[in-house]
């Protein structure tokens, strides 16, 4: 019986010939329906509505700004959104929400899209839900999109669920794969369980399918400029009175020279291993030397030797740069999670059998305070030969 | 809140690339605790009553438990067959139908379950019961007059420190409390402590929007993730080798 085999969840065993389901365990994904050689599984679905998706048209990508500035993550987007629309044969469409930032439109045409609405009022210059839900659910409630994604970022995580209930929609969470299948469906893949298994998400049955894309999990692609597009300026007025948050001060937590390990393409990791705080010199150094962020494991942020927001894994921000430099980190399951996608993962530490390892494209066994400034140096030396 | 799976102890078979689930304890899902943690810090200080409400399976009723052996004052169970299935907005429909009967000043989510990660059933609870929301907050206080939350939110490069007039829903984050252990008298009294139970027929709402049938999203498919194995493991007898082996190699793969 292959239904007891797939189940994730322990909610299928054998009694005798025939299966028992325990319902309580069982999340309803299908596994089993789809394995069934007797059609004996039958899970009682929503029928769907086909004609009424069918008015729901092209692709929509929000690119958040942040003090003027296009986060990263909107590039991705719209490479991303470029290529599902492709697949679609419909536009791409951005939405650009923030205070002064017009000159992004050009930006986001250059990476793939067809059109940009632009938001671009004094009350958004710092982000705040209410305002942002506001502009986003006025924008597509009447041009119906039939797909709308956002960068899984604190603000994109604090507005993408805030518009998809406004509109009784389902919503994806931190996708890392998307794509279109035959029936023309957003297939959306995300992690789940600490990373132990994927999900294949869809929304069959609403319209617009709306998901949270996780940063630096697509690439995105030179600029194109050549490439034009329609830039449109809506004018929104929101009252004060409609947005029920007030920002009284924003503070920023990043150090001098410490940059986001959200956005980096290197990160420098340090965890237990460095034991003190005054040798997180050497990792800055690197870091320096390798245009990357400074990041630590839970224990070194919760000793306050760096800043909450240069924690990497699962209680900090999940990461996958091009190159992750893991020092004196053994590698708990909650930091994997927050780190395992990175391309290229090096991991220096002097237990040969620290789990990090086991994700580790290249790992060295041995001392960080004596491999570390040999790294430094070989590092300097190849970039002084360039 | 919510009870889930301790992910850390949770493996997977290495034939079926299922996961293990036998055996793996069920816990107070961290985040929460340190919402449980924020609720009873405000009754200690400004006065009130804490209401702790889940919904999920009968055994859900053990963290239910704990949060009243915390300090909660009662505890409602949302337990149904017909629950089942729920994707991130139908659990948030069903649990704010609940909190809509109930009279609040603060309802505090934890911000993310470690299970799903979505961190999606907070705002949309916010949403569905019409109140502003300050999500991922690590350090909170009420103004002076009583009639302001004043929270540190985390943002992705610092935090913003917003204010929101009650009724507001927040969501808890790491750094906002230490939620206390329960303590023997906590634990005897947990169990006289009123908890309530509530169905889809009690909460008097049509069962075909409730669960999987009123989840707009679907799990297709559930796989394992492919495996990142590891590459080069190199002693590091002659640390200047090691280290100039290891450059080589990241410039070769063009990563330096």
């Amino acid at each position: 019986m292959l239904c007891t085999k797939v189940c994730n969840f322990g909610a299928i065993e054998k009694d005798g010939d025939k299966v028992k389901f325990d319902l309580d365990l069982c999340v309803l994904c299908g596994s089993c329906e789809e394995v069934c050689r007797d059609n004996a599984i039958k899970i009682e679905r929503k029928i769907i509505d086909k004609e009424a998706l069918a008015d729901y048209k092209d692709v929509w990508v929000w690119c958040e700004t942040s003090e003027g500035r296009l986060r990263g993550v909107g590039l991705e987007l719209v490479t991303k959104g470029r290529e599902l629309a492709d697949k679609l044969s419909e536009n791409l469409v951005a939405v650009l929400i923030g205070h002064e930032i017009e000159a992004h439109a050009e930006t986001l045409i250059h990476h793939g899209a067809d059109k940009v609405y632009v938001v671009d009022e004094k009350i958004f210059e710092h982000y705040t839900t209410d305002a942002y839900t506001i502009a986003l659910n006025t924008l597509i409630a009447p041009h119906k999109p039939s797909i709308v994604l956002y960068g899984a970022t604190s603000n994109g995580r604090d507005l993408a669920p805030r518009v998809a209930a406004r509109m009784a929609l389902g919503l994806t969470a931190d996708c890392t794969g998307l794509a279109i299948d035959d029936e023309r469906q957003l297939i959306q893949t995300r992690p789940a369980f600490g990373g132990n298994i994927m999900a294949e998400i869809i929304s069959p049955y609403t319209r617009p399918q709306m998901a949270t894309v996780r940063p630096n999990v697509f690439k995105p692609d030179e600029p194109d400029t050549s490439r034009t597009g329609d830039i449109e300026k809506v004018e929104m007025t929101i009252s004060p009175v409609q947005v029920r948050t007030r920002v009284l001060e924003s503070v920023n937590e990043t150090v001098e020279g410490m940059r986001s390990v959200e956005e980096a393409d290197v990160i420098v990791c340090s965890g237990r291993g460095i034991k003190d705080p005054s040798n997180l010199e050497m990792p800055k150094k690197l870091a320096e030397l390798l245009d990357g962020a400074v990041g630590g494991s839970r224990p070194i942020i919760d000793l306050g030797w760096l800043p909450p927001s240069q924690q990497v894994g699962q209680s900090g921000r999940t990461v996958c740069p091009k190159l992750y430099i893991a020092l004196g980190i053994s590698g708990a399951i909650q930091h994997l999670f927050g780190m395992q996608s990175s391309d290229i993962i090096v991991a220096i530490n002097k237990d040969p059998d620290a789990p990090i390892f086991s994700v580790a494209d290249f790992g060295i066994v041995g001392d960080i305070f004596t491999v570390l400034p040999e790294v430094i140096e070989a590092v300097e030396e190849l970039q002084a030969k360039r | 809140m919510k009870q889930v799976p301790e992910v850390a102890d949770v493996q997977v078979d290495e034939k079926t690339g299922t996961l293990i689930r036998d055996g793996v304890p069920s816990i107070l899902n961290p985040f929460c605790e340190y919402a449980v943690e924020a609720a009873i810090q405000l009754k200690e200080k400004y006065g009130g009553e804490v209401t702790i409400i889940t919904m999920g399976p009968p055994q859900a009723k053990e963290a239910l438990l704990k949060a009243l052996a915390m300090g909660g004052d009662k505890a409602i169970h949302m337990t149904d067959r017909a629950f089942a299935g729920a994707d991130t907005w139908v659990t948030a429909l069903t649990l704010a139908e609940q909190i809509k009967k109930m009279e609040f000043d603060i309802v505090i989510c934890g911000k993310q379950a470690i299970d799903g990660d979505t961190a999606q059933v907070g705002p949309e609870i916010a949403e569905l019961l019409s109140v502003p929301q300050i999500c991922y907050v690590r350090h909170l206080e009420l103004s002076e007059d009583e009639k302001f939350v004043i929270a540190h939110r985390e943002t992705d490069e610092g935090y913003d420190v917003v204010r929101a007039k009650i009724p507001v829903l927040l969501t808890a984050t790491k750094g906002l409390n230490e939620p206390r252990l329960p303590n023997i008298m906590g634990i005897m009294q947990a169990k006289k402590k009123p908890m309530e139970e509530v169905n889809a027929e009690t909460l008097g709402y049509d069962v075909d929007k409730l669960g999987l049938k009123g989840s707009p999203t679907q799990v297709r498919k559930v796989f394992p993730p492919e495996k990142k194995k590891g590459g080069i493991k190199i002693d590091a007898e002659d640390p200047k080798a090691a280290a100039r082996e290891l450059v080589e190699f990241l410039a070769k793969k063009g990563a330096i």
